[in-house]
């Protein structure tokens, strides 16, 4: 009986009784959100338009991350070493593309998945030898980027907003917008889409599948770029990051792995689901619960929608 | 000239359908098997038992039951390390539990443990499939992962966390602990290793593991012939759960001596994923060798590297591992997806025909 | 002949006002016809008729909105594959839907797998029961290998096997699991005279020997005119004849049908 209380009970009356903390949570339930949707942008890209589920999106971005800031530690300037870095991740989807995608075109998507495995081992290894192992501080004031909170008054106490989150909102509702327009309006953008519908119907028209796929690694580099930026800003640039980055895995589960407002949503879902979670029930259970539930809540969506929030349902004709 | 099969007849279907038809075959286990149980034991120095050939049959065992979850059945699972996490904590409990029960007894007990978590976390399978039942690994690894330092009753409260393997005899022989000497050890997990290996070789080669191909290489037609698609991959979640489990006990009682919970972390999963994949995807042999390469390449890596002159820091050489492992499994499923197993069996064929070329 | 001359045996299998749709796409709409025992039933029709839908209702992999089958005697609402295959319905596919990881021999003894029970313990063993059963079970199917030819492939992986030989080792499995009601999806599609005459002879052979009722799907004309016993006409997943080849051969709707005939 106790036990019932303390889970249906106890956590709302705790989250009225302190609204600012509610709210204060959200925001970082929001925040963390937001972050997790762009890594999640970073799969749809690529599942998009090459069917392929890019396991090494989360090491992309550290890789990005520490590339900068390595750049930038050798004394280049910051913006010269952003430019280097975007430069890095051309040549990181050209070679990705040439060396790992094209050998395997015709492989089954598991082959493909299996090998972005090794691709993130690689990666890793590869990131640790150049860069070092030990966390590293990200270039955030040299880029600009805003510093410091708003503190406002609410509900008797306050909530604190950093700067540096509101901005990362803002730049990742670019990026969609950016990214739908780019998809709709231009050229590439048709090419892309013809290319996640059907290789052998894009291929038939002309389309060069090795172009748009090193495009589209292109692009997801980028987007782990400014991943790696924004999440280095707010705590720091490091290989755990990695692993934190595989929480979009239940993102794209619940957005569904082709849609970018599946990949916003299921991200704000997540994000905001973890830290309520967390901060209200994880007292019950021990801390650090945050490490798992984000799975948890996907797994049982997914055991009563398989095909996640906004998937197609696949009807398999035989 | 040497494994020419002529002159072996079968004439009945029994010896049609045995494991190892080819009569040099049999020969070659026979010799491996004379020389892993007698001839190791008497000869090799403790140092290769410790480091090369104890986390080589431990590796191997866990890297089978993956094979047998991924390999044979098709279903892709990075829970491995949850599971072998599970085994050693069970098989921790029980023998503080009940230390008068030969810990032997419980190793194998403990591996039934994991074999009810596996189930369980097999359950979602019935509606779930391909990349998500993989997320869905995801989530019992990491659930596990927390319950293994979270839950402070498996390791008796103890306050680093971690568990110190007691020392435990068989015939009044030390064989976990401090005192307990290589060999002895060496030779309990071999003798467990290969008994489980039997059964598994068994498994596949039978009924089960027919179906379980079937559900992996086309479950609509599985089903059409009658094949329970929900009961066969329960049971492949559950076999291989216990090799796993098994194989952890193994790992903390009869190698490390002791276990850190961070011990069973995702790293522990993808390092048997990827002996699985390179030995080759659906090959018990494959499993050896896969896990003697993937284990093996660090220590040659620093052995080569000494031998050059060349003085690396261990750091480096786990970083040039990871590199080289990534690009190992990018390449070896370029090259050939069915990894070192097919390449062995492409050998063998060319073997039986040289020296003519086919 | 007329049909009741025919087709004298019970009735198998019957579908009553079955209608299918996916979607807004009605595959089948309100389709009734029964399957007698022993006879060679066709069922054709152009493309998109619904035929393969209907052989999916037959054995299970799609539910019909409405209407009903009755097998054995037994009336259902829908199907479960796994009734079907242990009521003895055995199918073959368009697409060849064979275990490409296996060989031909292993393919053909997964067809057993339902007669095949000795449980877990005896399988662990290998030695004892579970090998005598699988040394009983390889009679029958090499007398399958026999029948069907396929001696030499047993060993090879189906994967490597050319398109003709590959339906041949899927009519083995499906032989295997000694059904009294074969559905064969276009089992001569993508063949040439020679491996049809064979193929066609298959059919006639398991239909006459093992007294299998059949029901295929065909494209050929000849095929279905000299094999089968009756036949059923689909068009835009409605019945529009149902007879001996005969029969159906001269009803103007299905000229139609076949024609492109605006209706």
């Amino acid at each position: 009986m106790e036990i019932l209380y303390k889970i249906l009970i106890d956590p709302f009356l705790q989250m009225g009784s302190a609204p600012d903390l509610l709210v204060q949570t959200l925001w970082e339930g929001l925040v963390s959100g937001v972050l997790y949707s762009l890594i999640a942008l970073g799969f749809v890209l690529i599942f998009k338009a090459s069917g392929v589920f890019n396991f090494a999106q989360g090491i992309m971005v550290v890789f990005a991350a520490l590339t900068l800031v390595g750049l930038y530690e050798l004394g280049i300037p910051a913006f010269v070493a952003l430019g280097m870095t975007i430069v890095v991740m051309y040549g990181l989807a050209f070679l990705v593309e040439r060396l790992m995608l094209r050998p395997l075109v015709n492989q089954p998507d598991i082959i493909l998945f299996m090998a972005t495995f090794g691709l993130t081992y690689f990666l890793i290894g590869f990131g640790e030898l150049v860069f070092g192992g030990n966390p590293k501080k990200m270039i955030a004031s040299e880029l600009y980027l805003p510093s410091g909170a708003y503190d406002i008054k609410m509900f008797g106490g306050f909530v604190s907003l950093q700067k540096i989150d509101i901005a990362a909102a803002v730049i990742v509702s670019l990026m969609v917008i950016v990214l739908a327009v780019f998809f709709q309006k231009t050229r590439i953008g048709r090419a892309l889409r013809a290319v996640a519908d059907s290789h052998k119907a894009a291929l038939s028209v002309g389309i060069s599948l090795e172009q748009i796929w090193v495009v589209v690694w292109f692009a997801a580099g980028i987007v782990a770029l400014v991943t790696g930026i924004m999440w280095g800003a707010r705590s720091e640039v490091s290989f755990s990051l990695q692993i934190i980055a595989l929480k979009a895995l239940p993102v794209l589960i619940l957005g569904g792995f082709t849609s970018i407002p599946g990949a916003i949503i299921g991200g704000l879902i997540i994000g905001i689901g973890e830290k309520i979670g967390e901060f209200y029930w994880g007292p019950l259970l021990g801390s650090g619960i945050e490490s798992w539930l984000a799975y948890v809540i996907a797994l049982i969506f997914l055991l009563f929608r398989p095909q996640g929030l906004f998937g197609e349902k696949i009807i398999e004709r035989i | 000239m040497f494994y020419r099969e002529a002159g072996q007849f079968k004439t009945t279907y029994q010896a049609d359908q045995a494991v190892f038809p080819i009569l040099q075959d049999r020969i070659g286990l026979a010799l491996i098997l004379l020389v892993a149980f007698v001839g190791i034991p008497l000869t090799a120095s403790d140092f290769f038992i410790s480091v090369v050939m104890i986390p080589l049959l431990i590796l191997a065992l866990a890297s089978i039951g993956l094979n047998i979850l991924t390999g044979y059945t098709g279903l892709l699972s990075l829970g491995t390390g949850g599971f072998m996490g599970v085994g050693a904590f069970a098989c921790y409990k029980l023998t503080t539990l009940y230390p008068g029960v030969n810990v032997i007894i419980w190793i194998f007990v403990s591996g039934f443990f994991a074999t009810a978590l596996g189930i369980l976390f097999g359950l979602p399978s019935l509606r779930i499939k391909g990349f998500y039942l993989t997320v869905a690994t995801l989530a019992s690894q990491f659930f596990l992962d927390w319950s293994f330092i979270r839950i402070q009753w498996l390791t008796n409260y103890n306050t680093s966390g971690a568990i110190e393997v007691p020392t435990r005899t068989l015939f009044s022989y030390p064989v976990t602990g401090p005192n307990a000497t290589p060999q002895l050890r060496y030779l309990v997990i071999l003798a467990i290793v290969t008994l489980l290996t039997w059964f598994a070789s068994n498994l596949v080669h039978g009924r089960i593991g027919r179906m379980w191909m079937a559900v992996r290489d086309m479950d609509l037609a599985a089903e059409l012939i009658g094949i329970p698609l929900y009961r066969t991959k329960l049971l492949a979640f559950a076999i291989s759960s216990y090799y796993c489990g098994v194989a952890g006990a193994l790992m903390v009682f009869f190698w490390y001596g002791s276990a850190e919970p961070g011990v069973f972390n995702i790293d522990q999963s993808f390092t048997i994923l990827f002996m699985v994949i390179i030995g080759g995807l659906g090959s018990l042999t494959g499993s050896f060798f896969g896990a003697a390469l993937i284990y093996g390449l660090p220590i040659v890596m620093k052995i080569v590297l000494h031998a050059l002159g060349i003085n690396i820091l261990p750091a480096t050489v786990e970083h040039l591992t990871f590199m080289s492992v990534g690009a190992l499994i990018v390449l070896v499923l370029i090259i050939e997806p069915l990894g070192l197993a097919r390449l062995w069996q492409i050998t063998k064929q060319k073997l039986r025909v040289w020296p003519f070329p086919y | 002949m007329s049909s009741a001359e025919v087709a004298s045996g019970d009735v198998l299998l019957a579908v009553e006002n079955v209608s299918l749709a996916f979607g807004g796409v009605k595959a089948v709409s309100d389709v009734s016809f029964d399957i007698r025992k022993g006879e060679i039933r066709a069922i054709i029709g152009p493309n998109g008729a619904g035929k393969t839908s209907m052989l999916n209702i037959i054995n299970g992999f799609y539910h019909p909105q409405q209407g009903r089958i009755t097998f054995k005697g037994e009336t259902r609402s829908k199907m479960r594959p796994h009734d079907a295959a242990k009521g003895g319905i055995a199918r073959t596919f368009q697409n060849v839907a064979l275990f490409r990881g296996m060989t031909s021999l292993d393919n053909i003894v997964a067809g057993r797998t339902l007669r095949m029970n000795k449980n877990l313990f005896w399988q662990l063993l290998r030695f004892g029961p579970a090998m005598k059963e699988e040394v009983e079970h390889r009679h029958r199917v090499e007398e399958i290998i026999d029948f069907l030819k396929i001696q030499e492939i047993r060993r090879t992986p189906v994967g490597r096997l050319p398109y003709g030989l590959q339906k041949r080792v899927e009519l083995g499995r499906a032989l295997a699991m000694e059904p009294e009601l074969l559905l064969l999806d276009e089992p001569m599609a993508g063949m040439n005279l020679e491996e049809k005459e064979d193929m066609s002879r298959f059919v006639l052979d398991v239909n006459d020997h093992y007294g299998t009722t059949i029901v295929l799907i065909e494209h050929d004309m000849g095929v279905v005119m000299d094999l089968s016993d009756r036949v059923v006409v689909l068009d835009h997943g409605v019945k529009i004849a149902d007879g001996t080849p005969d029969e159906v051969k001269g009803n103007q709707s299905v000229i139609d049908a076949y024609l492109g005939v605006a209706h």
